[in-house]
């Protein structure tokens, strides 16, 4: 049996003992993680999944989006998303190669990685400062402005999740015996 | 033809002045007398002057200061910084590989790359949560990880976007700094993930945890779980010494041999899940278009990979002579197995020595003589793992993976996992240059 094996088997069964793959046997730690309930993990518990898991309540529309879009993203994201000192949001080239040009038109596989990736870390100098109502706004006016969904569309946790995103068959595992 | 040293010949074993590794094993002696001695000083060099002493050794020296930092002289040895005004996009640092000798990268010298910048997080308030699918979620402070049993494991730390640069149709003129400076390598102490997750109870449906930084761009990327069973490890120190704040202080995950942005620094949360998150970083940087309009998602691999680091571009041979070929190799898959080294543009090849220790998924220092006639030569170094897998030349890779139709920026990042065999030309003059070869 692989060390990889008896490594897994330690996972599911929980072993006291435990041989991991650096060749040393070695002892549960001591216990001493504090139990966290729910309530108080939630202000971190932020993931979301690309099946929707753990998308909050609230919605948002386009026309809001570009509001809250031109007030707090233009400034680095340029005018109309069209990109400054970063990335452009809005448009782009019809296909991405190796002399650049990803864009959520053409590469984003998951429409959920907007709103998960806005929530967590935009806009740059103030992350975790826009409610979930703003961030599902701005998701529908990125969305919307790239033409994947209608303009009067509203976003939520329902909906998001079946947005198709044009590329998201184009993906290949490169290792798929690591998963 | 034999080349002489000193009093021994030695061995040519390839063209262009490759000599015998064992020069440098069992007779190492006698090699390193006859560079600083024999051949080169005794047939080129001018007579030594009458020697006096230094003012250094007539005076009193400095108080010994409590943290050591390295001689005044060596001001060149730094990092590249590609942000040092901080403006709101990333910022990079890079690791001067042409100056250093060795497997372990310094601490101040580890790269490191920051989406949001240095986060000075104070450890006394920093929290590791884990939760999703376990029985009991669970918070750990440091305090609480001290206690818990530790391992210590060399290895590399490697960006996906490493060697980036060589992704361009035609090479970048820049040092093995600029193009390689994103990987390094220390000695990671701390606790295995896995002893983490035992106590919190995994599910036994639970395929992939989510790891998350506490600096402000809150940094997450999906793992396997097969790879926190292996070898994943929460590290807590770096050298012997608490891990840099731009290696994550005061905690990171780190998973051997995998793509530098997974192993998620300032680590706060791990969400043990049945499905990947699709992040940012998963689902757009760091997936690879190919030249056939897909891409490839989830690499994580660093694969088999070598690059001479002297001589390099910016170390000006200043005269012919005996050099000492060295470089280093690494690969996430496990040990290096073998280095060839070619001064002909691989035309042909001799085997480097490999200097002990040989660790998996670490730094293997190559060494390998060499007798510069003066003559240009192309300098190449290819690595083998244990696997057998092995370094691809230009063509199959840009075959394979794609290259840009025009020179990008050399701190572009047209795609990732490079891995292929650098070249570096040396002219008449002892001047080197990165060419495709």
């Amino acid at each position: 049996m692989s060390m990889r094996k008896v490594s897994m088997r330690k996972l599911a069964l929980g072993a006291v003992v435990a041989t991991s793959a650096w060749g040393l046997a070695f002892a549960d730690g001591p216990k001493l993680g504090k139990p966290i309930s729910p309530s108080d993990l939630s202000a971190w518990d932020i993931n979301v999944l690309p099946d929707g898991t753990n998308l909050p309540p609230g919605s948002g529309k386009a026309a809001d989006g570009a509001k809250i879009f031109a007030e707090k993203c233009a400034l680095c994201h340029g005018d109309n998303g069209k990109g400054g000192i970063a990335g452009e949001l809005i448009g782009g080239p019809p296909k991405a190669s190796l002399d650049g040009g990803k864009t959520i038109a053409n590469f984003w596989p998951a429409s959920t990685t907007l709103f998960d990736y806005i929530r967590r870390a935009m806009p740059y100098n103030a992350p975790r400062s826009l409610s979930d109502q703003e961030v599902y706004a701005l998701t529908a006016y990125l969305l919307a402005a790239n033409k994947l969904i209608g303009e009067g569309e509203e976003i939520d946790a329902k909906s998001l999740p079946k947005v198709q995103m044009p590329n998201r068959d184009n993906f290949i595992i490169r290792f798929p015996d690591r998963i | 033809m034999p080349s002489r040293i000193g009093r021994f010949e030695i061995e040519q074993v390839a063209g262009n002045g490759l000599l015998d590794r064992r020069a440098l094993l069992g007779r190492g002696v006698v090699l390193a007398g006859a560079v600083g001695a024999g051949a080169v000083g005794a047939t080129t060099g001018a007579a030594a002057e009458p020697l006096k002493d230094g003012p250094w050794s007539l005076e009193v020296g400095d108080a010994i200061p409590p943290y050591q930092r390295p001689s005044g002289f060596e001001k060149a040895v730094v990092r590249t910084v590609d942000n040092p005004k901080n403006e709101p996009r990333n910022s990079r640092a890079r690791t001067p590989h042409h100056l250093l000798k060795g497997i372990i990268t310094p601490n101040g010298l580890h790269f490191t790359i920051c989406h949001g910048g240095v986060p000075d997080i104070d450890p006394a308030q920093h929290k590791l949560v884990i939760h999703g699918m376990v029985k009991q979620p669970l918070a750990f402070t440091l305090e609480d990880l001290e206690r818990y049993p530790m391992v210590s494991r060399i290895g590399f730390v490697e960006c996906g976007g490493n060697s980036a640069p060589l992704f361009s149709n035609e090479p970048i003129q820049a040092n093995v700094q600029a193009l390689h400076g994103l990987a390094s390598c220390s000695e990671w102490t701390g606790v295995l993930l896995s002893t983490l997750l035992e106590e919190a109870g995994v599910d036994p449906k639970a395929k992939w945890i989510i790891a998350e930084g506490a600096d402000s761009p809150h940094l997450i990327r999906s793992v396997p779980l097969a790879k926190v069973a292996d070898d994943a490890m929460v590290a807590m120190y770096q050298n012997g010494e608490r891990i840099q704040p731009g290696q994550g202080y005061p905690m990171r995950l780190w998973l051997p041999g995998y793509e530098g942005n997974m192993n998620v620094k300032f680590l706060r949360r791990v969400q043990v899940t049945d499905q990947p998150a699709l992040t940012y970083y998963e689902a757009r940087t760091y997936s690879q278009i190919l030249p056939n309009g897909k891409a490839y998602r989830f690499y994580f691999l660093q694969e088999v990979k070598s690059f001479i680091t002297s001589p390099s571009p910016g170390l000006t041979l200043k005269e012919p002579g005996i050099y000492e070929i060295t470089g280093v190799a690494y690969a996430g898959t496990g040990r290096i197995a073998k280095v060839l080294v070619s001064a002909d543009g691989a035309k042909s090849w001799a085997e480097a020595a490999l200097q002990e220790p040989r660790l998996p998924k670490a730094f293997t220092r190559f060494r390998m003589p060499w007798r510069w006639d003066g003559q240009p030569a192309i300098l190449q170094s290819r690595a083998w793992d244990e696997a057998g897998n092995m370094q691809p030349t230009r063509e199959q890779f840009v075959a394979a993976r794609g290259q840009t139709s025009k020179p990008p920026s050399v701190l572009g990042f047209p795609s990732q996992h490079f891995n292929s065999i650098t070249s570096w030309a040396v002219d008449g003059k002892g001047e080197v240059r990165h060419v495709y070869a």
